[in-house]
């Protein structure tokens, strides 16, 4: 217990980057870690796992899925690691719950919830509430699931809520899934007002509710198609037998291997930066910059193998010498 | 007037009941184990700790034939306290029946068969609602056709209100229940449109009655006449089944472990709330032992209950009059209110889609609600003499001697039954039961069969628990419930809540990053509320925390400490085996390199203080603790000690 030191640190990284996935609960400790030592730390880890040190991106898929309580998120998630782990892919699950904004403590009831085999050492759930993440939940647990990426062949990052924080989610993952409750017309809403960007793969649950999913997956096709997108919709239902889960992971897999990696998490690291810049320096010092535009031009002039805190360093010398 | 008995294995069970027999009663009533209650075998890795404990171990049919031998059935009355299995142990007692010349026919007694509270309150679920929900409905058809003397369901609200039920939510839930239970048979149309009655007539209820016992009483009052409602929904005329038949057990939640004697006033205070009046007279009263938050009772103690129910009924004057509120106003104009409190809620259930669908929505519900009674209890609004009011006292003669007024069991019966399971399996034709076991996983998998007549063959052919379960699971899969506790509203800002936030933002500074717990019930004990009060506690006084839910394995909640990085483990354990499985679990997070402190909270006796102490355990909590914030502020200077420990200034 206590503070991680830098000798630790490094090495965490070094057995994150040889995909010693023993390693990551203590690297995931070290990044929710606060004071500058620890941050000192982190970026030593993250040094160790970058692509400028390791020659390539993380290889696992980063995989955001959302969706509304009771949506049955839960009951999938464990569908998703028993079916994935069928196919030999290591799996790690980052459950976001949010904070109590009054007492800053959370529960964190995911894990009661799922049915995961505690003995095998290729699969990883670890919860974490929205306030341990500071400077933004995207930056931070953007960071997290990179960690796990460079070990893990996939990483799940689960978040409550729609609208909001698909937002988030759209800046740390490489394939965004929503979650969909049939005969809730919230995703409707969202998509056609614009407040969603539309996700990589829409899945519709409970399709064993039969004609109720059928016509919410209609639906979506149809609001999808009149946005111009060509974005997946499929049915699953995770009662056993479960149906459709399979065709979520390929729906999944293809996505991830059509992305040109590098540059979609460049492109996510820039964001992430010009987040957590905003985040601690407010609109002014975006405006000191010149605006979000000509900040998101200086990033995009940076070498794509830098790190979000690199980048983030380099906005910050930007607003001293502005 | 009976005991609920059955401990250790099947012999034993059968010796007790054939004494008491001969005694002159005339009912068994049957306690299972928790391996038996939620379906898994004595030798399965979750079942350590828990065999023949809180009651028999029935793991086959063998065990059945021991349990009943030289019982007559034909005119015996057996109750049987079972639930998520009830469907396989009434299997099995028929299975037994039939090879001892018995016709199914002439059975007669009841299944406890209610699934529900088990989500809510239990926690002896063994799968998911929907398919649950079928076992229940084709037990109920299958009797009320072929076992007519058989009471297929006994709907608990009894166990909504130690979790924390308000009268109204006791009432709309066990409504909203029946309901459930009722359209459930009506829509597998296995029982004929003219013998639905029937099954309305078999539906009886076990209620719970608590201190308020004016309230109490019109709780019941409000019951019969919300059933008599529901009897007119289901046409049912035949005065005879539309009779609401229902049984108590006072509340055993309210009794306290500080001056356990004034358990005995309040169970007598109780026992009146449902004898009171004659038109809401309870058929069945079962006491509690004065000594039940310390452990199992003693047959002294159970004989103590026992006499409390014969001076009501024979010396007092309670039974001589017609009812005495007939015409009261208070009681009526009370009875009323809870009606259309009940209704309003039973309101909201149906528009979750009925008792099933609405269950995350009904253990919210209850969760908050118990949130209030423990806050309430904690701030001195809610009075509870000897334990937050009037704490001082003489030394109780009761509780003096050495061993602690409780009974234990013979930790060796735990090694005899699982010797004997294996046995079992390698001398039965395991062919045969092979094909029973397929036969059963076919009639799961078609919606439309009635899963009695299969499981009968399977006891027949000799399967056993623990694998009639698991071909089920196999088919409707594994299920975890609701835990209630992610709406839970936030209690009260007190300053001693705000002292302790502060206190835990210093440790999470020290520690680098937020205080995280993880909270977690090893083993099969399911009785959640202890854990989840002190879990939306710890979340109210800032700290993270990781909820594992019920019937983990220690190796379970090792991983879980490692993966998430807490630091500090919280167990509860209800069921009197923590002797067993609290060390297991501290083996398991010291192998897995996990060095936090381990607290404990259940059922613990004085004397099985200190041994957890030596396992390793930095704090134990009984039922006396009563101050979660007490706790919650011993945990945070566990923390802190071992993170100033760890880090030299």
């Amino acid at each position: 217990m206590g503070p991680t030191s830098i000798e630790q640190a490094v090495e965490l990284g070094k057995r994150l980057a040889a995909r010693d996935r023993s390693a990551a609960p203590a690297a995931l400790n070290l990044l929710e870690e606060r004071g500058a030592a620890s941050a000192e730390g982190a970026d030593a880890m993250l040094r160790e796992i970058a692509p400028a040190n390791v020659g390539s991106e993380a290889p696992g898929v980063i995989v955001g899925i959302t969706g509304p309580p009771g949506a049955g998120k839960s009951t999938l998630l464990s569908e998703l690691i028993a079916r994935w782990r069928a196919r030999d892919k290591s799996v790690a699950v980052l459950a976001i719950d949010p904070s109590s904004k009054r007492s800053g403590g959370s529960l964190l009831g995911d894990r009661a919830r799922m049915a995961v085999d505690s003995r095998d050492a290729d699969v990883l759930v670890r919860s974490t509430a929205t306030a341990t993440r500071l400077g933004g939940l995207a930056p931070a647990t953007r960071e997290a699931a990179i960690a796990l990426a460079s070990a893990f062949d996939v990483v799940i990052v689960e978040t409550v809520g729609v609208g909001q924080s698909e937002t988030d989610i759209a800046e740390l993952a490489d394939t965004i899934v929503v979650i969909v409750q049939p005969a809730s017309g919230d995703v409707l809403q969202f998509i056609k007002s614009g407040v969603m960007e539309i996700p990589d793969v829409l899945v519709v649950t409970k399709s064993d509710l039969g004609v109720v999913a059928k016509r919410a997956a209609r639906d979506l096709e149809a609001a999808v198609k009149s946005l111009g997108s060509n974005t997946a919709v499929l049915q699953v239902s995770s009662l056993p037998p479960a149906v459709g889960v399979d065709e979520l992971i390929d729906a999944v897999e293809e996505h991830f291997s059509a992305l040109d990696l590098t540059k979609h998490r460049a492109r996510a690291r820039r964001l992430a930066a010009l987040d957590s810049f905003t985040f601690e320096h407010g609109e002014r010092g975006v405006r000191a910059l010149g605006g979000r535009r000509a900040a998101e031009k200086l990033l995009a002039q940076q070498d794509e193998q830098l790190g979000h805190r690199e980048l983030r360093q380099m906005l910050d010398r930007a607003l001293a010498n502005a | 007037m009976r005991t609920y008995s059955g401990h250790s294995n099947a012999k034993k069970s059968n010796e007790l009941y054939r004494k008491n027999i001969e005694k002159g009663q005339t009912g068994l009533s049957i306690a299972f184990d928790l391996p038996t209650q939620t379906g898994y075998d004595p030798d399965h890795e979750l079942s350590k700790g828990e065999v023949g404990k809180v009651g028999v171990s029935v793991a086959h049919k063998g065990d059945m034939q021991t349990l009943l031998d030289q019982i007559p059935l034909g005119g015996m009355n057996t109750s049987m306290t079972i639930n998520a299995t009830a469907m396989w142990l009434l299997s099995l007692y028929i299975a037994t029946a039939d090879e001892t010349g018995v016709d199914q026919a002439e059975l007669s007694g009841t299944t406890q068969n209610d699934i529900l509270k088990e989500y809510l309150s239990r926690g002896t679920y063994s799968f998911p609602p929907g398919p649950s929900m079928r076992l229940i409905a084709d037990t109920v058809s299958y009797t009320v056709n072929n076992v007519p003397k058989w009471n297929p369901i006994n709907i608990c609200s009894y166990h909504l209100q130690e979790a924390g039920a308000t009268p109204v939510q006791e009432i709309a839930y066990s409504m909203s229940n029946a309901i459930a239970v009722l359209d459930a048979v009506k829509s597998r149309g296995q029982v004929s449109d003219e013998d639905f009655p029937k099954v309305f007539g078999r539906i009886s209820f076990f209620v719970n009655a608590g201190i308020r016992f004016v309230e109490e009483h019109a709780k019941l009052r409000a019951m019969n006449k919300l059933w008599q409602e529901l009897a007119d929904r289901y046409g049912v005329e035949d005065e005879k089944l539309r009779r609401f038949r229902y049984g108590v057990q006072v509340n055993s939640l309210g009794l306290t472990e500080a001056q356990p004697e004034n358990n005995i006033q309040r169970i007598v205070l109780e026992a009146l709330a449902v004898t009171i009046g004659r038109d809401a007279r309870a058929r069945a009263l079962q006491l509690p032992a004065w000594n039940e938050a310390l452990g199992l009772p003693r047959a002294w103690d159970q004989q103590w209950a026992l006499r409390i129910q014969q001076v009501l009924a024979f010396e007092t004057d309670l039974l001589d009059y017609p009812d005495i509120f007939e015409g009261s106003i208070v009681m009526d104009g009370l009875v009323d209110e809870l009606v259309d409190g009940a209704k309003a809620e039973m309101a909201i259930v149906a528009e979750h889609g009925g008792a099933v669908e609405a269950v995350s929505y009904m253990k919210a519900a209850l969760v908050e609600s118990h949130s209030k009674r423990v806050s309430n209890i904690e701030s001195g609004d809610l009075t509870v003499v000897g334990q937050n009011k009037f704490t001082s006292t003489e030394e109780s003669p009761l509780t003096a001697d050495a061993e602690g007024g409780i009974m234990v069991v013979d930790p060796a019966v735990e090694q005899e039954i699982i010797d004997e399971v294996v046995k079992w399996r390698s001398t039965r034709d395991q062919t045969a039961v092979d094909a029973a076991l397929a036969d059963l996983a076919a009639a799961a998998a078609d919606e439309s069969t009635n899963l009695m007549p299969a499981s009968i063959a399977a006891a027949k052919a000799g399967a056993t628990t623990g694998e009639w379960s698991q071909t089920l699971r196999s088919v409707f899969g594994e299920y975890r419930g609701p835990t209630g506790i992610g709406d839970a509203a936030m209690g009260g800002d007190t300053e001693v809540l705000e002292k302790i936030r502060e206190r835990v933002e210093d440790v999470s500074e020290t520690l680098g990053r937020r205080l995280k717990i993880l909270i977690g019930k090893p083993g099969l004990d399911g009785h959640s509320n202890g854990a989840e009060q002190i879990a939306v506690r710890a979340r109210d006084c800032g700290m993270d925390v990781v909820y594992e839910g019920i019937r983990l394995t220690p190796s379970q909640i090792a991983t879980s400490a490692v993966q998430e990085g807490v630091h500090v483990v919280g167990l509860s354990i209800l069921s009197g085996s923590h002797r067993e499985l609290i060390p297991s679990v501290i083996e398991n997070l010291r192998e897995a390199g996990v060095d936090v402190p381990v607290v404990c909270g259940g059922i613990i006796p004085d004397h099985d203080v200190q041994p957890l102490l030596d396992a390793g355990v930095a704090r134990v909590y009984t039922p006396k603790d009563f101050e979660l914030n007490r706790i919650m502020g011993d945990i945070v200077d566990l923390v802190a000690n071992r993170a100033n420990a760890a880090v030299p200034a």
